[in-house]
């Protein structure tokens, strides 16, 4: 809850809102984080920064052998299909010089020419477009997974940090932006880039004087570039901001149907929208008008060229100091060398974002897992007694230098195999820190967890996960079939098996009462399940694995009270000889432990089975043991 | 797709600056910039954000959008003249400038005949700057038009989509909760983002294009036969095929583009199931397997995209050659023509400029007309929600409701069933809330509770029987009214991104500070004071995030703010930990002394709230009475929320 960036601005407006009454700004906003801004700031050639050039070298070192006789590919098809405008202006100047001294056999050969170069450029260009995407392709491919090896190999710690929608956002639009970079490329963009300079260099060659008039051009393009880069890139931010407070507040409205309804909140949200609708149709507004200036200002100044050229060119022409044909090619060249300049533009910006994509994702490759894997794993006994030891752990999760308090100051624990434990205590007094220590997902700050004897930082992660399994409140559920999702706890299981461990844990009935049994898909319609549905087949995959320790974190917080009955009668046999942690609000769940712990700021303050600390009757336990028994019937 | 293509041979390029960029991303939007791809990639519906998008359940509402893109023709666009109306005469002006652009383009090739033809012919440098002057002039009014039009868009196309937007928001939330739970919800945003955005760029650039790039061809025609007729006919002949064959790609090409998307969507999913699910798939060891799910979705991806590569490189290849390969024939003809007389060099040097001029007008009518097809098949998608008639709505012939203090709330003979439901979910529930009463309402999961507590507000509007408040049936007052006198608290506490006031209010503009501050009261809700900035922070899914218990409370207070007369709670207590429920269960009593209500329950502390217990069993109300009485007298009820204590214990 610390994470509310309050900046100065918004508390300045903060009176205004008291005093209207129909305030639109709230403050607190999170929806931007710095590091997901858009880039595109600058104006000129985008740079990469060092991890992203290694992270791009390593991405094409694979394919060098076949980038480089690509390069040639597209320039051999760059130089043929500009060779069009000079055989043509040949055609003016000697083909027709030659028919009309009787011998055709200069056009037909020209002509032949120019057939072939369009062969030919169309030849390459097949080629060329064919093999570059093939391995973008195979590029995009190998960041694709290597990122998402990477991510899931990060611990829990930077998951939680870094949030859900981060590492979604890396592994998805961000990759679809090197692949829009990648098709933009593929559009032709290379080649207009490689057209320039081709252009150039014939332009100066054709005759020195008129390229000097074309190049000039490129002086108030440059300024024109450099204007809507800079403008443009401030209006893009706006409208991807405005569209996302569209769609935010469309998606909030339709899944909070319900409430806007009954609360009759339909005119307010009317306004609300109509005002972000608005925001839109004028971020995008500008955006157009930007266009609007920046596309026919190329336009114009290439008009201008070219009418300069013409009058310049036409004059020496007339006065013999030019071959008619020279200036014909002349003009046609400047076409193309005009025209691409717009999407040149259009390109950097792309290219821009797409190097800000990459170092988004080099940024990501470089985190370290900081629950790494054992380099030289110590085996646990075989089969694991489930004994759990912490001794002096200390843990926060905020580190002291930045004003974290320590969520566990220094705990010791001893869990002797095949006992049943349940931690009781406060929001925030650490139990569930407790079990996420002992399942690993981080590791304390000092001291050390141990099972059956073992550092649990020298166990390796297959043989941890399999003696050690956390089922958690949310009681997540992946695609696909609810066999599916409970084989998870132990993908070789036979279906006799799921069906058995749904059994155990009484999550059977209602499975089997669901459309397709269970092979009903948990994200098809008439498969959404109800929290605690999701919770019982939670428990089941928890069940399937049979774990040496296991650890339940508000795992059946949300069964009604029949269904927590019989996961309690369940829970019994299936606790008897495993280790077990248990931490529930409800007190008919700690019941079934042969110990109870009752924490507070992660320091343990009563300790014993649940008889005796009731029976001591002054302990915090015995009171809310008392205040739950006189609800009860 | 076939946006110009920069590098192209020159003769295509020659005539693109003016038409190119608004194809190319000249209009950005979308939150990923997904306008830009689908500009440029011609397809694609990127629904915005992986968190909104269900890929899985598109194809069950959905059959427009996977549709084969040649059906279905283009009348439903005739459905948009409405919105259209009220901008035609700007419509009609882009119309004409595009027109206009375009033709000061094809007359600039025809000053180029001129000077050769004159000035040049004759040396006579003198001569030239008339014509240079028309030829300025010419690249002036383009640029000018240009302009005109670009700038007139930013108001039209936007100001279609932004009414047409507004609309459907306001449609949409009128629809009864019985479409939404039809409708996920991303099925409905991408009608409100990709497929407005379609008919935006369809508006603003395919339509007016469509016209102007007609008349275009069809001048640049009659000018390129009136310079050489036979020469003239044979370019006109050879060329339009490319017309075909760009339409041929752009469908072929948008189809494996709307494949490639899908794998996208299968891809997000599988990412945002291993970012979501890192706790489990953690927890249970299971990095290879998610891995390997990841690299098949990620092979089916590429695969996709290799074919879209392989389309667009015949494509391109196509663009690139044809053209040239008709320019070779016409170079040939033209000069031989000038080498025997029939043609001056003025001409022949116009005929090819003025070919080049013809060539991206013509290509991109196939093009064009696939953008009409998509936009076509957008507005399809849009009236299908458009269509739909909300079900639940004002009476024509309201009545009101009794001003009593407090009233009576009867249930008689009340049947509902969801639509395509095999068995009802609730049959002949008779029940009767007296004035000022709290009934509890208690059942196992999937017994209609909540289907109930729906009932009396209209979320849902009864298949048989009625519900009453003060003997006026529910269906017989306007919403605005019955939604005033009964408040609902849901199980799943929704909160918007808003402050909290705006949490609680909800716009309701009838609220003081005073009822705000005794809602919170009595809720318990007095975190929000300690909230960074008070009641005014935003919370909710752009803000802070609350837990479980604290939504609760705030969906509690906004409930109960302003005390209204009925009362609906649907189990407000479940997230609770037992400190705060018992402070919570104090404060509520007082206010359910004084109000007619309806109380889900779950827990024997939440229906110690209550006067009466409702037992419902399989959608039927199988006992009322006292929880005393129906503890004594029935099995059901007893077991349903008897949790027994099995420690023997001494308690002291």
């Amino acid at each position: 809850m610390a994470d509310a960036t309050a900046t100065a601005d918004t508390t300045a407006t903060a009176n205004d809102d008291l005093a209207a009454p129909v305030a639109y700004e709230w403050k607190g906003k999170l929806e931007q984080a710095p590091d997901d801004e858009p880039v595109t700031p600058s104006a000129g050639l985008p740079t990469l920064r060092r991890e992203a050039r290694a992270l791009l070298g390593s991405l094409l070192r694979p394919h060098r052998r076949q980038l480089i006789p690509l390069i040639f590919v597209v320039i051999g098809q760059n130089v043929t299909m500009l060779a069009g405008p000079w055989l043509v202006g040949l055609v003016i100047d000697n083909g027709i010089k030659d028919a009309l001294a009787g011998d055709d056999s200069t056009i037909v050969l020209l002509s032949s020419a120019l057939l072939l170069s369009a062969l030919v450029s169309g030849v390459l260009n097949r080629i060329f477009l064919l093999r570059a995407g093939r391995i973008g392709q195979q590029v995009l491919f190998d960041l694709r997974r290597q990122l998402f090896d990477h991510v899931q190999k990060l611990s829990v710690s930077f998951h939680e940090r870094f949030t859900s929608g981060r590492v979604i956002s890396r592994l998805t639009s961000d990759v679809d932006t090197l692949n829009e970079m990648l098709q933009a490329a593929m559009d032709g963009l290379i080649t207009a880039v490689l057209n320039i300079i081709t252009i150039t260099v014939v332009l100066l060659v054709l005759d020195l004087p008129l390229a000097a008039i074309a190049v000039a051009a490129f002086g108030p393009l440059w300024l024109l570039y450099r204007w809507f880069a800079r403008r443009s890139s401030v209006v893009f931010r706006r409208t991807r901001e405005a569209i996302a407070a569209v769609i935010v507040q469309f998606v909030e409205t339709l899944n909070g149907i319900r409430a806007v309804q009954a609360f009759r909140r339909e005119p307010r949200n009317a306004a609300l929208f109509a005002r972000l609708n608005g925001d839109y149709r004028k971020a995008n507004a500008d955006a157009f008008r930007l266009h609007a200036i920046f596309i026919p200002g190329v336009t114009l100044v290439g008009n201008l060229a070219t009418v300069t050229v013409l009058v310049v060119g036409g004059m020496r022409v007339a006065d013999g100091g030019l071959e008619l044909g020279v200036l014909t090619a002349f003009l046609l060249y400047l076409n193309q060398f005009f025209s691409p300049m717009q999407d040149i533009a259009m390109f950097l910006n792309s290219l821009q974002s797409s190097t800000a994509a990459l170092e988004k994702i080099a940024l990501v490759l470089n985190e370290e897992p900081s629950v790494p894997e054992p380099t030289e794993p110590v085996a646990l006994p075989q089969p694991p007694r489930g004994t759990v030891d912490l001794d002096a752990v200390e843990f926060g999760y905020v580190a002291e230098s930045e004003g974290g308090r320590p969520v566990l100051p220094e705990l010791d624990l001893h869990v002797p195999g095949g006992q049943t434990v349940a931690l009781v205590g406060a929001t925030g007094a650490g139990k569930t820190t407790i079990a996420k220590l002992i399942s690993r997902l981080y590791d304390p700050r000092s001291g050390t967890v141990r099972l059956d004897g073992v550092d649990l930082r020298q166990v390796s992660e297959a043989e941890l996960r399999r003696a050690v399994v956390m089922v958690t409140q949310d009681g997540f559920l992946f695609s696909g079939s609810v066999a599916d999702n409970i084989a998870f706890g132990r993908p070789e299981a036979t279906r006799e098996e799921v069906e058995a461990a749904a059994a155990a844990v009484g999550a059977d009935t209602f499975i089997r009462a669901l459309p397709e049994g269970f092979d009903t898909d948990v994200r098809k319609r008439g498969g959404r399940l109800s929290a605690g549905q999701r919770q019982l087949v939670a428990f089941s995959r928890a069940f399937l694995a049979d774990p040496a320790v296991l650890i339940l974190d508000e795992a059946t917080s949300s069964l009604d009270v029949p269904t927590e009955r019989t996961v309690q009668q369940a829970l019994r046999t299936v606790l008897q000889d495993r280790t077990a942690l248990i931490i529930a609000h409800r007190l008919s769940t700690v019941e079934i432990a042969d110990r109870v712990l009752v924490l507070a700021d992660g320091r343990i303050i009563e300790d014993g089975t649940p008889s005796e600390l009731v029976s001591a009757g002054t302990g915090q336990f015995a009171a809310l043991h008392g205040s739950w028994a006189d609800s009860l019937v | 797709m076939p946006r110009q293509r920069a590098g192209l041979p020159w003769f295509i390029v020659t005539n693109a600056p003016a038409e190119i960029d608004p194809i190319i991303g000249g209009e950005p939007d979308g939150p990923l910039g997904e306008d830009q791809q689908k500009v440029t990639a011609g397809s694609s519906n990127t629904v915005a954000g992986p968190s909104t998008t269900q890929p899985g359940a598109d194809a069950e509402f959905d059959p427009a959008s996977h549709g084969d893109p040649e059906g279905g023709g283009l009348r439903p666009l005739l459905r948009l003249v409405p919105w259209v109306r009220p901008y035609r005469g700007s419509m009609i002006f882009m119309v004409v400038t595009a027109l206009g652009a375009m033709l000061a383009q094809v007359l600039v090739p025809l000053v180029i005949q001129r000077v050769v033809d004159g000035p040049i012919a004759d040396h006579h440098t003198a001569g030239i700057w008339p014509l240079a002057g028309v030829a300025l002039a010419l690249g002036v009014a383009e640029a000018v038009l240009f302009f005109l039009r670009r700038w007139t868009m930013a108001s039209t196309s936007l100001g279609i989509e932004t009414d047409l937007r507004r609309d459907l928001y306001d449609h949409v939330q009128r629809l009864p909760v019985a479409f939404h739970d039809r409708w996920a919800s991303g099925q409905l945003l991408s009608r409100m983002s990709s497929d407005l955005s379609t008919l935006r760029r369809f508006i603003g650039f395919a339509f007016v294009f469509l016209i102007a790039n007609t008349a275009t061809v069809i001048v640049v025609a009659v000018l390129l036969m009136s310079v050489d007729f036979w020469l003239g006919l044979f370019v006109a002949a050879v060329m339009i095929p490319m017309a075909v064959a760009t339409r041929y790609f752009e469908n072929r090409y948008r189809r494996e583009a709307r494949r490639a998307q899908d794998e996208v969507g299968d891809l997000a999913t599988s990412v945002e199931e291993s970012a979501l699910g890192i706790r489990v798939i953690k927890s249970y060891g299971r990095r290879p397997q998610m891995l390997a799910t990841f690299t098949g979705n990620a092979t089916r991806l590429r695969s996709a995209e290799l074919r879209k590569v392989t389309t667009l490189a015949s494509f391109f290849t196509m663009l690139d050659a044809y053209p040239q390969i008709v320019l070779a024939g016409v170079t040939f003809g033209g000069a031989m023509g000038v080498a025997h007389g029939t043609l001056s060099l003025g001409s022949f040097v116009a005929f090819v400029t003025l070919y080049l001029r013809l060539i991206w007008p013509l290509a991109s009518l196939g093009w064009l007309l696939a953008v009409t097809q998509e936009a076509a098949s957008a507005t399809r998608r849009i009236f299908e929600i458009l269509d739909v008639e909300p079900s639940v709505v004002d009476p024509p012939r309201p009545r009101e409701l009794p001003s009593t203090a407090q009233c009576a709330v009867r249930f008689e003979h009340v049947a509902f069933s969801y639509p395509g439901a095999a068995s009802p979910t609730l049959a002949d529930i008779d029940l009767e809330i007296r004035p000022g009463e709290t009934m509890a309402l208690v059942g196992a999961t999937g017994s209609g509770k909540t289907t109930i507590t729906a009932l009396v507000p209209r979320l849902y509007d009864v298949t048989g029987g009625r519900v009453t408040i003060d003997g006026v049936d529910v269906r017989d007052v306007r919403l605005d009214d019955l939604r005033t006198t009964v408040a609902m608290a849901f199980e799943e506490a929704t909160l918007f991104s808003a402050s909290v006031r705006e949490n609680l209010t909800l716009g309701r503009a009838e609220t003081s500070e005073a009822d705000i501050a005794e809602a919170i009261d009595i809720a318990q809700a007095g975190f929000v004071q300690e909230l960074p900035f008070g009641l005014e922070t935003r919370i909710g899914e752009q803000g802070l995030s609350l837990s479980g218990g604290q939504r609760q409370r705030l969906a509690l207070a906004r409930a109960v703010l302003g005390r209204p007369r009925v009362l609906v709670l649907d189990d407000p207590l479940s997230a609770l930990d037992v400190n705060t429920e018992s402070l919570v269960e104090e404060a509520l009593r007082r206010v359910l002394g004084s109000t007619t209500a309806l109380l889900v329950a779950h827990r024997p502390s939440t229906v110690l709230l209550a006067d009466r217990v409702a037992l419902l069993v399989d959608g039927r109300i199988a006992d009322v009475g006292t929880h005393s009485e129906l503890l004594a007298r029935s099995s059901e009820y007893h077991d349903l929320l008897a949790q027994s204590s099995h420690m023997e214990v001494s308690r002291g």
